[in-house]
């Protein structure tokens, strides 16, 4: 499992295109808005949680695809199935090795691109917590739509229709947290909800990657 | 022929059990006689219902006629959400026993829980204006009927992706079982999310307040007319799907000799 992590680490950072896209793409997010929005203080301060959720969400999805299609066309997935280790291991395992390239920088990055939304000091704690807890969410249940499209030739854009709703939950209580945080607002709540989710994605979606998987290779 | 189709109905009329359905050959047999009649019931029902509602209440105190717009909005709703329930049950018998009939019966009831989905949200907003003085608001109700519609577009959207029918069938069912917790999960997020401007629910059996009598019974007919009208589509467009099915075989048959 240690040896799949790390070979899963070593093609995205070696690939090129994966590792710094989606934080380049964060970044170009905190760049826009306020050109798009307008550079007052108060109003980018308001919308910050909201727009650092989004982009980290968004930045997510850019990368899902490379999760299973690569070894799908060069046949590695099919030795990955008949591996020793269960399908549900693999899938979980690849799924934290795309959190820690993409969720792990984002949650990095996070407090810079916080300063160029002008979001409260107050909010930065939460907004790294909030990230930490979310993130792994987004990886496992965008190697769950991964999964499910993993067989098709032009999946990417049905992967974001399939993955954007199942992320509806993570965001909001992501978001609420920070915007709890940076108002100095009790946070407790949506963070053991979001904690929540994350915890129950992690245990049982991966059971259902690895049958869309089996499906899908049958 | 004709006599092997009397038997199977003789056999189905001797067992009496629901998984006699799940024959193609008998679900169409049944379904066939079941059609004409569901079609015209659920088309009595609608016109008596959407007649009385319309014409013969009394216009509400506060709303005037806007409130006439509740015969369209609440069976629509209802019916966006019991299809997918519909969809659900479908959808893990498929899993389970492998009965053709009902993973089309789940793609079948996809576009029109959509269609109930999309009457649902515009008959709402229609609603909204006159009463709220919006179209549209962040209520969660009306949020989680828009999170519906995409989790609608999406499972029709991978049953028209794939081209194997089984995979189609097995993987759209996995995303609705994933699907119908997350939208449940999603409902009470965005109830935490924000507090709304719908009423609650008013027709519960067991609360005190409720619609009055003069708008409920009309209302329950209309209700009644909307199950059978989806009924009569699911049954209708499950019936295409066995044909094209069977058309495919025939063509692969003759193509193989």
């Amino acid at each position: 499992m240690i040896a799949l992590f790390y070979r899963d680490m070593r093609l995205a950072v070696r690939a090129g295109g994966g590792f710094g896209l989606g934080l380049a793409f964060f970044l170009l997010i905190a760049v826009l808005v306020p050109l798009g929005v307008g550079p007052e203080g108060t109003t980018l301060a308001k919308i910050a949680p909201g727009i650092l959720w989004v982009g980290a969400l968004l930045s997510c999805l850019l990368s899902l695809d490379r999760i299973f299609a690569l070894d799908y066309e060069d046949g590695s997935l099919d030795l990955l199935l008949t591996a020793p280790m269960p399908l549900e291991g693999v899938v979980a395992i690849k799924a934290f090795a795309h959190w820690t390239v993409t969720g792990l920088p984002l949650t990095l990055a996070a407090p810079v691109l916080a300063i160029l939304l002008n979001l409260p000091a107050e909010g930065f704690f939460w907004l790294v917590v909030s990230l930490a807890l979310g993130t792994p969410a987004l990886s496992v249940i965008g190697a769950f739509g991964a999964a499910l499209t993993v067989g098709l030739k032009r999946g990417g854009l049905l992967l974001s229709l399939l993955v954007l709703p199942l992320y509806v939950p993570t965001l909001i209580f992501g978001a609420e947290v920070v915007k709890r945080g940076a108002t100095g607002a009790e946070t407790l709540t949506p963070l053991v909800l979001l904690a929540g989710i994350t915890a129950g994605a992690a245990a049982f979606l991966p059971f259902a990657s690895a049958a869309a998987i089996r499906i899908n290779l049958r | 022929m004709l006599s092997l189709a009397r038997q199977n109905e003789k056999a189905y009329l001797n067992t009496m059990s629901l998984w006699e359905y799940a024959n193609p050959q008998k679900f169409m047999l049944v379904s066939g006689r079941a059609l004409p009649a569901i079609t015209v019931v659920a088309a009595l029902c609608l016109l008596a219902g959407l007649i009385w509602g319309f014409f013969f209440t009394p216009d509400d105190y506060k709303q005037g006629s806007t409130v006439k717009i509740i015969y369209l909005h609440v069976p629509a709703a209802m019916m966006a959400i019991n299809a997918w329930v519909m969809m659900l049950v479908a959808s893990l018998i498929w899993l389970v026993r492998r009965h053709h009939v009902s993973a089309l019966a789940a793609r079948a009831a996809g576009p029109v829980g959509l269609t109930f989905t999309l009457i649902a949200l515009a008959t709402g907003a229609i609603w909204g204006q006159p009463m709220w003085g919006t179209w549209w608001a962040w209520d969660p109700r009306l949020t989680s009927f828009l999170i519906l519609t995409l989790f609608y577009l999406g499972y029709i959207a991978l049953w028209s992706a794939i081209e194997d029918p089984d995979t189609a069938a097995d993987l759209t069912s996995v995303l609705c079982i994933v699907g119908s917790v997350f939208a449940l999960l999603s409902r009470y997020a965005v109830n935490f999310w924000n507090q709304g401007l719908h009423q609650g629910a008013s027709l519960s059996l067991d609360k005190e307040e409720n619609v009055s009598d003069v708008y409920w019974f009309p209302l329950l007919v209309c209700i009644a007319g909307f199950v059978l009208l989806f009924l009569a589509l699911v049954l209708l467009r499950t019936r295409t799907e066995i044909r094209a099915r069977r058309l495919s075989a025939l063509l692969a048959r003759e193509r193989m000799g």
